[in-house]
């Protein structure tokens, strides 16, 4: 009987194709619409969630100057650290893990007649542990190299391809300035950070080595710090700051000269403005389901009245109330549900298109597919049983005389 | 015309018993009267023609009779079983499992096959398709549209629509024939044919008849006829009545 009723139902619904696509074009709009922001919004979500990730855990960077400058931004003209704030701040600072002192420079990087534009770190091994970055060969500096400042490097995943392709690169030489530097290791694969560029394309050499032949001079551009633990962090960063304010000298009522990023935290801001830009477009969406079902509604309505003479025939041969409540209902529902899964092919793909335009991951998730299609069945559920039961009320004797 | 001798002579069960019907339309006022009174007893096999004048309450009784409306008061019964006061769905049933109906605006479903209007009242029944399909053609053949099965009513003339109708008002093989003025659409040729087949269905198959006509000629093809006037059974004009 039910499957009786839904074959009837296909057939009434494609007796007017035109008034039937139009019918249920709201719910395609709504649920194409959910459909694609929930898969780019977990995409995006899941690409930051992997950003954060990468940065390695709790970590926080020290810059001088005031305040966030963006990715790379400049830091004012505040002095830059020295070696020995990153030796007091490992020493004095509980809280802490790791503690790099950071100094980093575009340049170019020559291997044979191969010649790679790309960056030059000088740090310590404590970089590596406050990123959570392992080798994928060869080993980290060790402490005499440190000390000394000699020319060896270790290669990021970019550097190595460019430069040596599928080649062992441990032991050669490559050019880095006037420098001339022996690769002793290789480091793992990270991806792109948040702000989008390639962590990998990058060069680690001891700081001392990036002082004194490649920058000339003993300045820190910035400190990574990898904190102990996430729930004490604020304190960490309390008491990073006062006691970096105590090594510049800087007076109380006087303003920070450097400031303390919390890399985590800038990462959750982002992911909430994904969230809350998911919503808001959800919202929008659901307002077009609305906007569907009543569209749904009205032509239910009108199909009613259109076919009010059907409706008492059926009753006067013996249909009961509810069967006729069953047959309008059942066509409000597969209308709205072909609609639903309309809406979910052309929210796939579109989902699909735009994450590969935005170089996002395209994130299929089986269960807002089954929501979104029970949903839109709910829509035709809701939205049609008004007119159904207007269709079961009708008394056959009326309706038959009805022109 | 002889058409009580066959209820005098030959006592058959009773099918149905109207008591002292009265339908009332509206209240106030603006009550109107429609039935004032009907005692009528029909028998199973029997062929009853309704006549009467117009607003005599004819269609009023039909409704009643065909389970589509209640009385206001008085007892109709049905093998016996009080139904006159049955709620809507028990009613729907009656109508699905005892009755066909035929009507003078034939009430096909448009755009659908005659096949698919014949299949109709057996889909409420729940019989399984094939079973349908064949029933609904032999229902069919039987009215003489074999090999019109195809055919939508717009494809039909006024006769074949009729003869479609009584098709699917048999095709359940119901206990009574309700039709209100099933040839009242229709010219006298045509009238005749759908006369000659509810006469067979009538005589071959012991199918009750209730037909409400305004036409003596069609009267004529019952056994016996009961005239309404302003909502009462009367006599007939040639004293032929009897209720
Ligand atoms: N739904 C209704 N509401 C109010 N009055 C009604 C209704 N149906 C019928 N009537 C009135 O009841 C009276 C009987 O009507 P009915 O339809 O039974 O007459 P009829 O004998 O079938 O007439 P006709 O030969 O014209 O079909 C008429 O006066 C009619 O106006
Ligand atoms: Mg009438």
């Amino acid at each position: 009987m039910l499957w009786e009723t839904v074959q009837l139902a296909q057939r009434e619904i494609r007796r007017n194709v035109l008034r039937s696509s139009l019918t249920i074009l709201g719910i395609v709009i709504g649920v194409a619409a959910v459909i694609a922001l929930v898969t780019l919004g977990r995409g995006a979500t899941l690409q930051v969630t992997e950003q954060i990730a990468s940065l390695g855990s709790n970590l926080l960077q020290v810059r001088p100057g005031q305040g966030f400058h963006g990715p790379g931004g400049a830091s004012a003209s505040a002095d830059p650290f020295r070696s020995e704030d990153a030796e007091a701040l490992s020493r004095e600072i509980p809280g802490i893990r790791a503690v790099a002192p950071v100094t980093s420079r575009s340049t170019q990087a020559i291997y044979g007649n191969l010649n790679w534009s790309t960056s030059v770190t000088g740090s310590t091994n404590d970089y590596l542990t406050a990123r959570d970055w392992p080798l994928q060969s060869g080993r980290s500096f060790s402490d005499s190299e440190l000390r000394a400042g000699s020319a060896v490097c270790l290669l990021g995943a970019t550097v190595k391809k460019e430069l040596f392709g599928n080649m062992d690169p441990l032991g050669a030489s490559i050019r880095l300035e006037k420098l001339s530097c022996q690769v002793v290791g290789v480091l793992q694969a990270k991806g792109q950070s948040s702000f989008g560029s390639d962590q990998d394309d990058f060069i680690l050499i001891p700081l001392r080595t990036m002082q004194r032949r490649i920058a000339g001079n003993n300045d820190v551009s910035s400190i990574f710090i990898s904190a102990r633990d996430r729930a004490t962090i604020d304190k960490t960063k309390e008491d990073i700051n006062k006691l970096l304010r105590e090594r510049r000298h800087i007076t109380a009522g006087q303003e920070d000269n450097f400031n303390v990023r919390d890399m985590q935290e800038i990462m959750a801001t982002l992911t909430g403005t994904t969230k809350i830009l998911t919503t808001l477009l959800g919202a929008v969406a659901a307002v077009s389901l609305l906007v569907g079902g009543i569209g749904i509604m009205n032509i239910m309505l009108v199909s009613v009245t259109e076919r009010t003479r059907e409706i008492g025939i059926r009753l006067a041969i013996g249909a009961l109330g509810s069967e006729v409540l069953l047959q309008f209902l059942v066509e409000a529902v597969v209308l709205s549900t072909f609609g639903g899964v309309v809406g979910i092919i052309l929210g796939l793909s579109g989902a699909a298109l735009a994450a590969r335009a935005l170089a996002m991951p395209f994130v299929l998730s089986p269960q807002i597919v089954v929501v979104a299609f029970l949903f839109s069945a709910a829509v035709g559920v809701i939205f049609g049983y008004f007119p159904a039961r207007q269709a079961a009320r009708l008394d056959p004797i009326e309706a038959l005389r009805h022109e | 015309m002889n058409e009580s001798a066959a209820t005098i002579t030959k006592p058959t069960p009773l099918l149905i018993e109207l008591r002292g019907v009265t339908k009332i339309y509206g209240s106030g006022a603006a009550a109107m009267s429609a039935l004032r009174g009907i005692d009528l007893h029909i028998d199973q096999g029997d062929f009853v023609a309704i006549m009467g004048p117009s607003g005599s309450g004819k269609s009023t009784c039909m409704n009643i009779l065909g389970c589509l409306d209640t009385p206001t008061d008085g007892d109709f019964f049905f093998e016996g079983v009080e139904v006159g006061r049955m709620n809507r769905d028990k009613r729907a049933l009656l109508r699905r499992h005892y009755l066909g109906f035929v009507f003078q605006g034939y009430n096909l479903l448009n755009r659908t096959s005659a096949l698919e209007n014949v299949e109709l009242p057996l889909i409420y029944r729940g019989v399984p398709r094939a079973a349908r399909r064949a029933r609904a053609q032999a229902a069919l053949a039987a009215v003489g549209l074999a090999g019109w099965e195809n055919h939508t009513p717009g494809e039909l003339s006024g006769g074949q629509q009729q003869r479609v109708a009584i098709a699917r008002a048999i095709v359940t093989e119901p206990r009574v024939l309700l039709a209100d003025e099933p040839t009242g659409n229709l010219d006298t040729a045509r009238s005749r044919e759908v006369m000659e087949l509810i006469t067979t269905f009538n005589r071959e198959h012991d199918l009750t008849v209730l037909m409400v006509t305004h036409e003596p000629e069609m009267a004529a093809y019952a056994k016996r006829q009961v005239h309404f006037l302003d909502g009462l059974i009367v006599p007939g004009p040639n004293q032929g009545g009897d209720a």
